[in-house]
């Protein structure tokens, strides 16, 4: 009877806590009222003076192509475009509460970017990004290689801002164990385990080489010399591939083994014949002495190799702002001509010694990532040419994570990261991988521009996660949090758009929610409040990148 | 290590224009086929749909893991590479099936058996890639599979008078690599289903017709506010979000969804086709082609034998017989066999030797699909493995991408013809040779 009694207070102690801290969370998340974005520009943290540079050129560009920039946008735009891409989902509520604690001297966006780059998330999100370039999405061959190692070890060189060429060095280079050694799963992740060519394959490495760190396709030149100019031949394929010939699966991993030739017959021939290693341009620039690999590796991160530096620019820029300065990503002329601001940007990444950080920073402080994907004048909307010269930015698809994320971010007021309960990240986990599957995922195709599907508007107007994480429930969804403890309407409503868009209201979209929101009381609220997420959750909006 | 001689495996596949043939019309990709949900389009649809004498479906039935054509249609009994499995005789003389496949036997005069079909890949992913699109995996580009391109290329399908509520692709019970839209784009997908004898998932609201009018009425003016001032026509020319929207809902309350339930249907109706999820797979299949429905993959896994081949095989053959026959009689008795083609593929096949544990590893050099309706020829037999197993190439070897030019081009549809890739490399649809025996 006493156990039962003590049961009872335990229970209605717990449920009291609960309401409390229920309460004062939602109330301290919107104790400000209202919600202004801040106003900021940007200075990139290194090499302050190329942000001008760099800016130059951009601007040179729109003047050549006689288009006129967007205005700038809101600084809570900036951060929804960087939170996006470098962890895979929006910023949460209470992230944009913590902008108004900073130092009144405080460099909003660089303080921004100093919180992400700390932030797990970060490493682990932008390292999988990373990952698909390197050793694409397939599950690869059995026992040898382990994808997921790989990409811990990127989010472990990430956060500690590893130079990027010191980190390709070690892909391209790397020798042992795919699980102590993590990297070597660059390698492993190509081998043949059937047939006469067992062990890893130099055609595949050679291919991948070549679009992930020199962002050139050398692929059709495996068979043949370039058809399209007189550029490639397919000797410089073969003789890339010879680089790899030596490397070989032994007992203690992947080791070079110094008496092994490569050998391939060229179109016409019928026998084959020796290949001796040798690179596509810049020769003079590769050392004497070393393994093939090593030497392949300085001969690609030398820093007079602008296609390097060239190459991870354009990924980055794509990665961050939905679509690379030169499409295809991999697939860069090598001699130009270059799109406005590409040989800045790489000019400044080479000078930064190869610094991924300082990149991020200054990509964000260029002018276009701060340009509306709008304009002022609704009768004078922005044009292909403006979006093509990066004086508008352009409206590109979320990525099917990114809207996972932003599914789940939205449901919460507070950032799910690294802190998160231990079964709030399993749970995330879960959830993603399951509506991943279902809306579609483009693998290495990153940065295909894709329309929607019927299924993806089935998933987010039916589906399960949607559903969840909207309906009514006080331990877990904002929606409810926000509909049972918001002072007002309005203060309930700033609070959704800001967790699901990451704006606030217009004056027609608030006319039209109040409206609708003052009808309905108590249990009618958590409803209403869970069709307000709903019909954000639904907008093109959500699920494109603006 | 030396390469493999990748010229004779790559020719011409590159997609770069100079290897890309003459007689072709130079047409763009992806947004290519949005018209199709305009009234205009609408109006040419219902036209082109009443012109006859074309087959306008394709049923493939997908044997995932790699089926063995020792075990299934091209046995060779008695020979030191059969290791014992057995054969049995059909209604076409002079061909034989595995054991198992009783009922398939019965009704051999009605299709094809292609058994010298050849790929170039030995590895499920590739492979798979390679035998449902014609391409070999290349970088930068997806290509898509037949039913895609079928969305893509033929009118929107016509029932009752009105355009297809449900899509037009599909795929029931699907792999970890379904059919894809490729280069064409992802809204030319399957739409992916499970097992028939549950609902598809996510087709009902959640919430009551009240709620749902507020929801949508919110949508509206959310989705206008988002326009204004953004790039022209971001909707029609790049989003295709809120079309997307309306064409799920419209698929929502169709009375097309019936095809996709058979859980309704008479229990001798399943049981005739084995009631297992492969079987009620092609029942619903079957409903859907009738439906109009273009192209409906269904799959069996399950075929990958590297332990106990035999057993393994006599297990699938008892899934595929029934619900392979009972498709056959159904499309039949439905008079849709002649707009109807159907093919029972598979990766690649399996080797003439047994490995340690009863197995057979996989094998690409001369496998067996089924090829049938569609007003193609019925009850031959086409190309030949070495009996002994020791050649590698089958007499009259038929490459997969003969396969996707010989259904597309029975469909009406010019494979030759090019499309200019996103990337802006033009592609064929196909790049094989029509295998003329079936025409």
């Amino acid at each position: 009877m006493k156990f039962a009694r003590f049961r009872l207070f335990g229970a209605i102690l717990l449920f009291l806590t609960l309401v409390i801290l229920l309460t004062t969370g939602v109330a301290h998340l919107l104790r400000q009222n209202p919600v202004e974005p801040l106003e900021g520009r940007v200075i990139p943290r290194e090499g302050e003076d190329k942000i001008e540079i760099v800016n130059a050129a951009f601007l040179e560009g729109w003047k050549g192509k006689q288009v006129i920039p967007t205005p700038e946008v809101d600084l809570f735009t900036i951060i929804r475009r960087l939170s996006l891409a470098l962890t895979g989902a929006p910023p949460s509520l209470e992230e944009l509460r913590r902008l108004d604690t900073l130092e009144e001297d405080a460099d909003p966006l660089q303080s921004w970017l100093d919180h992400l780059f700390a932030d797990p998330r970060y490493h682990h999100y932008f390292a999988e990004r990373l990952n698909r370039a390197f050793v694409g999405v397939e599950p690869g061959p059995f026992l040898v290689y382990r994808r997921r190692r790989l990409a811990n070890w990127l989010a472990e060189e990430l956060a500690a801002n590893r130079p990027y060429d010191a980190m390709v060095r070690d892909l391209i280079a790397s020798e042992g164990v795919w699980t102590t050694n993590p990297e070597a799963n660059f390698i492993t992740a190509t081998v043949i385990q059937n047939g006469d060519n067992k062990g890893p394959d130099e055609v595949k490495l050679a291919a991948r080489t070549a679009r992930a760190f020199l962002g050139i396709s050398l692929d059709c030149m495996q068979c043949h010399d370039d058809k399209f100019g007189d550029h490639w031949k397919q000797s410089h394929f073969h003789e890339l591939a010879a680089f790899y010939a030596q490397a070989e699966m032994t007992l203690t991993g992947v080791r070079e083994s110094r008496n092994k030739d490569y050998k391939t017959a060229y179109l016409g021939q019928v026998d084959p014949e020796v290949v001796e290693p040798s690179v596509p341009f810049q020769k003079e620039l590769l050392p004497d002495t070393g393994n093939r690999r090593l030497r392949l590796a300085q001969w690609i991160t030398h820093e007079e190799n602008r296609s390097f530096a060239r190459a991870v620019v354009n990924r980055t820029w794509a990665l961050l702002a939905g679509r690379p300065l030169h499409s295809p990503v991999d697939d860069i002329p090598l001699d130009g001509p270059f799109p406005a601001g590409m040989e800045e940007l790489t000019d400044f990444f080479i000078a930064e010694n190869h610094n991924f950080q300082a990149l991020i920073r200054m990509i964000a402080a260029s002018e276009p990532f701060h340009r509306d994907s709008r304009s002022v004048d609704p009768d004078n909307p922005v044009t292909q040419a403006q979006e093509e010269a990066w004086a508008a930015f352009p409206i590109t698809p979320l990525r099917s994570e990114q809207v996972a994320g932003s599914v789940i971010q939205a449901a919460s007021l507070q950032a799910l990261d690294q802190e998160s309960h231990f079964f709030t990240r399993l749970r995330r986990y879960g959830e993603t991988r399951e509506f991943v599957k279902r809306y579609g995922d483009q693998g290495e195709n990153e940065f295909a521009e894709e329309a929607g599907t019927i299924p993806q508007r089935l998933l987010l107007m039916n589906g399960k996660l949607v559903a969840e994480r909207t309906e009514p429930n006080p331990i877990t969804n904002s929606a409810t949090r926000l509909a049972n403890y918001s002072p007002s309407n309005e203060e309930a409503l700033n609070a959704a758009f800001l967790a699901t868009l990451t704006r606030l209201p217009n004056e027609r979209e608030r006319e039209h929610f109040l409206s609708q929101l003052s009808t309905f009381r108590k249990k009618g609220r958590e409803r209403a409040m869970a069709d307000v997420f709903w019909a954000l959750i639904n907008t093109t909006e959500f699920s494109w990148n603006r | 290590m030396e390469s493999m001689t990748f010229s004779s495996l790559f020719t011409d596949t590159c997609g770069k224009p100079e290897h890309l043939s003459r007689r072709t019309l130079l047409r763009s990709a992806g947004f290519a086929g949005l018209s199709w949900l305009t009234p205009l389009s609408q109006l040419l649809a219902i036209g082109a749909e009443k012109s006859p004498s074309r087959p306008k479906s394709v049923i493939v039935l997908w044997m995932q893991g790699g089926a063995s054509q020792l075990e299934t249609f091209d046995p060779h009994p008695n020979s030191k590479i059969s290791f014992g499995s057995t054969s049995i005789k059909t209604a076409v003389k002079g061909i034989e099936f595995g054991a198992g496949l009783d009922q398939t036997a019965e009704i051999a005069n009605e299709f094809s058996v292609l058994r010298s079909v050849t790929g170039d890949e030995g590895d499920h992913a590739r492979a798979i890639y390679h035998t449902k699109t014609g391409f070999r995996p290349f970088p930068g580009v997806v290509h898509p599979s037949t039913g895609a391109i079928m969305s893509h290329e033929l009118p929107v399908p016509v029932t009752g008078g009105k355009p297809l509520d449900i899509p037009t692709h599909i795929s029931i019970l699907p792999s970890a690599l379904p059919a894809r839209g490729g280069y064409l784009g992802a809204r030319f997908d399957s739409f992916q289903v499970g097992d028939p004898i549950r609902a598809v998932a996510d087709l009902s609201s959640r919430v009551d017709e009240k709620r749902d009018e507020q929801r949508f009425e919110s949508l509206s003016v959310l989705e206008q506010s988002f326009a204004a001032g953004r790039i022209a026509d971001l909707e029609g020319k790049r989003t295709l979000h809120q079309t997307a929207m309306n064409n799920a809902r419209s698929m929502m309350s169709s009375e097309q969804l019936a095809a996709f339930n058979v859980g309704e249907r008479p229990a001798a109706e399943r049981n005739a086709y084995g009631d297992t999820p492969f079987g009620r797979g092609c029942l619903a299949a079957l409903d859907l082609v009738q439906a109009g429905v273009r192209c409906v993959e269904v799959t069996l896994n399950g075929w990958d034998t590297h332990i106990n081949n035999h057993e393994a095989h006599l297990k699938q053959n008892g899934i595929l017989d029934p619900a392979l026959a009972s498709l056959v009689r159904g499309l039949k008795d439905r008079d849709l066999y002649d707009d109807t083609i159907i093919l029972v593929g598979t990766e690649f096949g399996r080797t003439p030797k047994l490995n340690v544990t009863e197995g057979r590893d996989h094998w690409p050099h001369g496998f067996s699909i089924i090829l049938g309706g569609g007003g193609l020829r019925g009850g031959l037999a086409i190309g030949e493995t070495d009996p002994s197993g020791e050649k590698t190439d089958p007499t009259r070897k038929i490459r997969v991408d003969d396969i996707h030019a010989t259904i597309l081009s029975s469909l009406g549809i010019d494979y030759e013809s090019e499309l200019v890739t996103p990337i802006g490399r033009p592609l064929p649809l196909s790049e094989g040779r029509l295998i003329r025996e079936l025409l």
